[in-house]
C-alpha cells in the first residue's frame, strides 16, 4: 500500500477541480459574472484531452483506497467527454435564470467530479462517499427548471428514493464489514460469496449493489427514471440519463469480479437483466413524451449492460465498458437533438418531430443515426456494443438471456423507429407553432456526434482495445 | 479451402465507390446535376466490374478475396470474396443502379438528393451482402440495407407508405434478430466469424437444428415464403418504381442467397431434416402466389404476388439438393431479378402516363403504344417461363431437379406454372387489347425508357437462348456446395440400393429425415468440365425424361 500522495495520478481530477474553482468564484462574484459561462464547454474539452493524455497512469493513493488503473482512466475519459458534450448542450439552452447559471454548472461539474472519484474507488466506504458527492449535486440540479412544479416533484422523488437506497447501501455495507471483516475490494474478491458459505455477506452485497442498480435504473429500481426525466429540464435530463450510468457501471464491473456464473447473486442479476429489458421496452412502447420514452429505454439498456456484468469474464467486462461508452454517446446525441428542437425548454412529444426533415435535414439524419444506434442496428456503435455483450454472455452459457435480448430488439425498434417516422414521413400539424430556427453550429455538432456513432460502429477496434485492457485489470 | 486473392481490390471498390459518391452528393446542388452525377457513378460502377470478368469459372473457390484485420479481439475480419453462387448477384446489383436512376428521372421530383443517396447506399449494401465472407460483416450489410429501403418506401412511397414501410421494417428486423443469435452461437462454438472457416467445422445435429431455425426464419421472411409474405405486396405497391425494382431484384434474393450460403453448408443435416417442410412451403408459395395474383386489379400487386410464386421456385430448387435444382434456383434468382425488375420499371413508366396502377385504367395500349407493349409482352413471356426466354431455363431446371427426386412434388408444381401463364396473359390481354382504350394523348416509349429497357430485354433473350456461360460460372460452386449431401447419398447408395430409380418416389418426402437416407438425390453426370453444351431442344427432352422418372 502506497501511503504517499502522488499528485500526478490525480491530474484529470485536478483539472476538473480547477474548473469548479473558477465556477465557484463566478457564483460569489455577483450577478454580472454568473451569466458568463461560455468558456466552460471549451475548458471541458481541454479536460477531455487531459483525461486522454493520462490514460496510461497507474498506481494507488490514499492508503490503497484510490486506484488509478486502465479501468478508472478509461471511465474518467468517458466522463470528461460526456461532461464536455453536456456543457455544449446546456450552455446555450439552459432553463435556469441568468444569475444562477454559474451555480447550475458548478453542481453539474461537482457531480461529474464525484463520478471521476467513483471510477477510481476500490474500497467500499470510498465508493460510498464518491457516490454521494455525485448524487447530492444531482439532487440540487433536478428541480432547477424555472418555477416548474413537475420539476420540483421530480426533485423530491429523486432525493427521497435516493435517500432510501443510500440507507440500504449503508446497511448492506455494515453486513459485509461484519462478516468479511474488510472493505477493500481486492481482499473481498478473495473471499467466498456463495449463499452456503456466508448468507449474510451475500445479502449485504446485494443491498450495496442495489444502490448502483438504482443509479443504473435496473428493474425493479427503475421507477424513478421516467418521472425524473420528464420533470427535469432537457439539459439536466441529458446529464442524468448518461453520466451517472457510467459511475454505476464502473462500480458494478469492479464488484462483478466476485460474481462467478452459477452463484445465486449472478443468476438473480441475470433474471433482473431480462426483466429490465422486457419491462423497459414494453413500457416505452406506449409513451408519447420523448424524455419518458428515453427514460424507459434507459431501463432496457441497463438490462443489456448487465449481460456483460453477469458473464463475469474479462471479455464480458470489456463489452460492458465499451457499451456504456457507446450508450453515453448515443443517448447524448439523441438528447442533443431534443434540446436543440425545444427552443423554449418544454418537453417534446413525437408530434414535435413532425417534418423535422424539412426544417433541418442534418438534424433529422442525426436523430435517425442516434435512434438506430439505440436500437442496436448496424452500422452503429450500438450494434457493435450489443454484439460484444451477446457474444460474451452466450459464451458463459446465458443462451436464454441472449435470446431474450435479441427478441427485445424487435420490440424496441418500434418506438425508436417512431421518432424517425415522425421526422421523415409526417408533416407538421395545422396550427402548430412556428418551428425554431436551428443554428448551423448546433446542426454541425450533432453531425459530428452522428459520425462518431457510425465510426465506432464500423471501426470499434481502437476503443474496444482500451475497454479490453480496462477489463483485463480486473482479473490480475 | 484455397482462395484466390484479389490483385486490385475490386469488391471493395464496388462497395466504397457509392459511399464516396454519397459524400460528394452532399455538396452538390440542382436536381439535374444530382441525377447526372448518380448516373455517372452508376456507369463507373459498371466499368469497375471489368476485373470481375477475370473470374475463373472452373474454380469452386472464393475469388477476388480481400482479407484484413478488423476487430482482432473478437476475430472479426474485413473479408470479401465471390464464388459462383454470389458473382451473378453482384453483377445484377451493380447493373440496377443506373436503371433505377433513369427510371426515377421524372417520377421523383421532391427530395431528389436524399433519394439518390438512398439508391447509392442500397447499391453499396447489396454488393456488400453478396461479397461478405465474414459473418458479422454480412450481418452489418444485411441490416444496414434496411434503413435506405425503409426511407425509400416511407418518404417517396404511395398514399399508404407509412403503414407499408413500418410493416416492412418490423417484419424483416424481427426475423433477423434470431439470426444474430445464431451467428453468435456459431462464433462461440468455433471461435471464428469467417464463413469459409465455419464451413470446415462439423456441428452436432442438435446445434444444427436450432441454428437452422434461427437463420431460416430470417431468410424465409426476406424471400418471402408463404406464410411470411404479407409485407411484400404492401411494400411493393407503396414503394416508388426504383424501390420496387430494388426490392424485387435484389432484396428478395438475399433470403434465398442466405439459404444457399449458410443453411446448406453450415447446417446440412438440419437442412435435410427440414427439407420436406421447406418444399411444402415452397409449393404452397407457388400455388398461393399464383392464385392470389390471378385476382388482382392493381398491376403492381399482381406482380408482387407473382414474385411470391417465382421465389417459391427458388426455395423449391434449393431444398431438393440436386445439382439441377440448385442451378435452376440460382438462375431463377437472376432471372426473376431481371424480369420482375423490368416489369416494375414498365409499370412505373405506365404510371407516369396514366397516374394509375389499376388494370382498368390502363386498357387498350396495343395500338397507341406498340413499342411499350412489345417490351411488356417480352417480359410477360419471360415471367411465366416461355421457351426462348430466361424464365424457361431456370424453371425447367428446377422442375428437372424436383421430378428427379419426387414425382408428386413435381406434379403439384405444374399447376403453378400454368397459373403464371394465366395471370400474366390476362394482364397482357387487358393492357394490349382491353376496350375501351384508356389512352388519351400518351406518348410511346421515349429514349430514356428505351435505354433502361433494352439491356434487360437483351439479357432476357441472351439468358434464354444461351444460358451456357452463366451455368458454367455457377456449376463448380454448386457441385462443391452439394458435396456433403452427395457423399452421404453415394455411400448409402453403394451399400444399400443398387438400382435406386426403381424405388417408389412418393415415400421419399413422406417420413421426416428420409431424404438423408435416400440415394440418387444428386445427379452424377454433373461433371464440371462442360456439362452444358445442350441446346434448347435437348433441354426439353431432359425435362420430359425427368418427368417419366428416367435418368437423363
Amino acid at each position: 500500500v502506497n501511503i504517499a500522495f502522488r499528485p500526478e495520478l490525480f491530474i484529470p481530477e485536478f483539472f476538473l477541480l480547477a474548473i469548479l474553482a473558477l465556477l465557484f468564484i463566478q457564483t460569489v462574484a455577483g450577478k454580472k459574472w454568473a451569466a458568463k459561462v461560455k468558456w466552460l464547454p471549451w475548458a471541458a474539452v481541454v479536460g477531455a484531452v487531459v483525461a486522454a493524455v493520462s490514460l496510461n497512469l497507474q498506481g494507488t493513493i490514499f492508503y490503497g483506497a484510490y486506484q488509478v488503473d486502465a479501468l478508472s482512466q478509461f471511465f474518467k475519459l468517458a466522463i470528461a467527454v460526456g461532461f464536455a458534450i453536456t456543457c455544449f448542450n446546456a450552455v446555450p439552452r439552459t432553463s435556469v435564470p441568468e444569475e444562477n447559471r454559474a451555480d447550475y454548472f458548478l453542481f453539474l461539474g461537482t457531480s461529474a467530479f464525484g463520478l471521476m472519484l467513483l471510477s477510481s474507488s476500490v474500497e467500499l466506504i470510498t465508493i460510498f462517499l464518491a457516490l454521494e458527492i455525485s448524487s447530492y449535486s444531482l439532487y440540487a440540479l433536478i428541480p432547477q427548471r424555472g418555477r416548474d412544479a413537475a420539476a420540483a416533484e421530480a426533485g423530491i422523488k429523486y432525493i427521497l428514493f435516493g435517500a432510501v437506497v443510500t440507507a440500504l447501501a449503508m446497511y448492506g455495507l455494515s453486513y459485509i464489514l461484519a462478516t468479511q471483516h474488510t472493505t477493500y475490494l481486492a481482499e473481498l474478491a478473495t473471499l467466498s460469496w456463495s449463499w452456503a458459505d456466508s448468507p449474510v455477506a451475500v445479502v449485504g452485497l446485494a443491498m450495496f449493489m442495489a444502490a448502483m442498480l438504482y443509479k443504473l435504473a435496473l428493474f425493479p429500481l427503475h421507477f424513478w427514471v421516467p418521472d425524473v426525466y420528464q420533470g427535469a429540464s432537457n439539459e439536466t435530463a441529458a446529464f442524468a440519463a448518461t453520466l451517472p450510468k457510467l459511475g454505476a457501471v464502473v462500480v458494478l464491473v469492479r464488484l462483478a469480479v466476485f460474481l462467478e456464473p452459477g452463484l445465486e447473486v449472478t443468476t438473480f442479476l441475470a433474471v433482473l437483466a431480462a426483466l429490465s429489458m422486457t419491462v423497459g421496452n414494453l413500457s416505452a412502447l406506449v409513451q408519447n413524451d420523448l424524455k419518458r420514452m428515453l427514460g424507459y429505454s434507459t431501463v432496457a439498456h441497463a438490462g443489456i449492460i448487465m449481460l456483460g456484468v453477469v458473464s463475469g469474464t474479462p471479455e464480458g467486462m470489456a463489452a460492458a465498458i465499451f457499451y456504456s461508452f457507446a450508450y453515453l454517446l448515443m443517448n447524448l446525441t439523441c438528447f442533443w437533438v431534443i434540446c436543440r428542437l425545444s427552443h423554449d425548454g418544454r418537453n417534446l412529444t413525437y408530434n414535435d418531430l413532425n417534418g423535422l426533415y424539412r426544417r433541418s435535414p442534418g438534424m433529422a439524419m442525426t436523430l435517425a443515426v442516434a435512434a438506430f444506434a439505440l436500437v442496436g442496428l448496424p452500422p452503429t456503435a450500438g450494434f457493435m456494443g450489443k454484439l460484444f455483450l451477446l457474444n460474451s454472455a452466450w459464451a458463459q452459457g446465458y443462451q436464454w438471456l441472449v435470446i431474450i435480448a435479441v427478441l427485445n430488439t424487435a420490440i424496441a425498434i418500434f418506438y425508436y423507429l417512431n421518432m424517425v417516422r415522425h421526422a421523415y414521413t409526417l408533416e407538421p400539424e395545422e396550427g402548430a407553432e412556428a418551428a425554431p430556427v436551428l443554428k448551423a453550429s448546433g446542426v454541425a455538432f450533432g453531425g459530428v456526434m452522428a459520425i462518431a456513432l457510425l465510426w465506432l460502429g464500423l471501426a470499434p477496434a481502437t476503443i474496444f482495445e482500451l475497454a479490453r485492457v480496462a477489463g483485463q485489470t480486473l482479473f490480475p | 479451402m484455397t482462395m484466390v486473392e484479389a490483385g486490385f481490390p475490386v469488391l471493395s471498390a464496388l462497395i466504397f465507390l457509392p459511399l464516396l459518391a454519397v459524400v460528394v452528393l452532399f455538396f452538390l446542388r440542382g436536381d439535374g446535376v444530382i441525377r447526372a452525377f448518380t448516373l455517372t457513378v452508376g456507369f463507373v460502377e459498371i466499368a469497375l466490374l471489368w476485373p470481375l470478368l477475370g473470374f475463373d469459372p472452373a474454380l469452386a473457390d472464393f475469388q477476388f478475396v480481400e482479407q484484413k484485420e478488423w476487430v482482432a479481439a473478437w476475430g472479426m475480419q474485413y473479408f470479401l470474396g465471390v464464388d459462383g453462387i454470389s458473382i451473378l448477384m453482384v453483377l445484377l446489383s451493380v447493373l440496377l443502379l443506373p436503371l433505377c436512376v433513369l427510371a426515377s428521372w421524372r417520377y421523383i421530383s421532391s427530395r431528389v438528393k436524399e433519394f439518390h443517396i438512398c439508391l447509392l447506399l442500397m447499391t453499396a449494401a447489396c454488393v456488400g451482402i453478396f461479397a461478405a465472407l465474414d459473418f458479422i460483416l454480412f450481418y452489418i450489410f444485411w441490416e444496414a440495407m434496411l434503413i435506405p429501403m425503409f426511407l425509400l418506401i416511407a418518404v417517396w412511397g404511395g398514399p399508404e407508405r407509412r403503414y407499408a414501410s413500418l410493416k416492412f421494417f418490423l417484419y424483416t428486423l424481427a426475423g433477423s434478430t434470431l439470426f444474430l443469435a445464431a451467428i453468435i452461437a456459431f462464433f462461440v462454438q468455433t471461435g471464428t466469424f469467417s464463413i469459409p472457416e465455419l464451413m470446415q467445422h462439423e456441428y452436432s445435429f442438435q446445434f444444427q437444428f436450432w441454428a437452422f431455425l434461427g437463420m431460416a426464419i430470417a431468410f424465409a421472411i426476406k424471400v418471402p415464403m408463404f406464410p411470411f409474405h404479407t409485407w411484400l405486396p404492401a411494400a411493393h405497391v407503396e414503394a416508388p418504381t426504383a424501390g420496387s425494382v430494388l426490392l424485387a431484384s435484389v432484396l428478395l434474393k438475399m433470403g434465398t442467397y442466405g439459404f444457399l450460403r449458410f443453411c446448406l453448408p453450415l447446417t446440412p443435416d438440419a437442412s435435410v431434416y427440414f427439407a420436406p417442410l421447406m418444399i411444402g412451403l415452397s409449393i404452397a408459395s407457388i400455388l398461393y402466389g399464383g392464385f392470389v395474383a390471378l385476382g388482382q386489379h392493381d398491376i403492381k400487386k399482381l406482380i408482387a404476388y407473382s414474385s411470391v410464386g417465382h421465389m417459391g421456385f427458388v426455395t423449391l430448387g434449393i431444398f431438393v439438393f440436386t445439382v439441377r435444382g440448385v442451378e435452376g434456383a440460382l438462375m431463377q434468382m437472376v432471372n426473376h431479378g431481371i424480369t420482375t425488375g423490368a416489369l416494375f420499371l414498365m409499370v412505373g413508366a405506365l404510371y407516369e402516363r396514366s397516374h394509375s396502377r389499376q388494370i382498368g385504367d390502363n386498357l387498350g395500349l396495343g395500338r397507341r403504344l406498340p413499342a411499350y407493349m412489345f417490351f411488356f409482352g417480352l417480359f410477360t413471356l419471360a415471367s411465366f417461363g416461355f421457351p426462348g426466354t430466361n424464365g424457361f431455363v431456370s424453371e425447367a431446371l428446377v422442375l428437372i431437379g424436383v421430378f428427379s427426386v419426387n414425382t408428386w412434388a413435381g406434379a403439384l408444381v405444374i399447376p403453378g406454372v400454368l397459373l403464371a401463364a394465366a395471370y400474366m396473359l390476362r394482364l397482357f390481354l387487358k393492357l394490349a387489347w382491353g376496350a375501351p382504350s384508356s389512352v388519351s394523348g400518351w406518348k410511346d416509349l421515349n429514349s430514356r425508357e428505351y435505354i433502361y429497357l433494352i439491356p434487360l430485354a437483351l439479357l432476357v433473350i441472351y439468358l434464354g437462348l444461351a444460358p451456357g456461360l452463366a451455368l458454367r460460372v455457377i456449376n463448380p460452386s454448386i457441385v462443391q456446395l452439394l458435396t456433403p449431401f452427395e457423399v452421404q447419398f453415394v455411400v448409402k447408395q453403394s451399400l444399400e440400393e443398387p438400382n435406386p430409380s426403381a424405388q417408389k418416389p412418393e415415400h421419399r418426402l413422406r417420413s421426416t429425415g428420409s431424404l438423408a437416407e435416400e440415394p440418387q438425390i444428386l445427379e452424377k453426370n454433373a461433371s464440371p468440365e462442360n456439362p452444358y453444351s445442350f441446346s434448347m431442344g435437348k433441354n426439353q427432352l431432359t425435362l420430359a425424361e425427368a418427368a417419366q422418372g428416367e435418368r437423363p
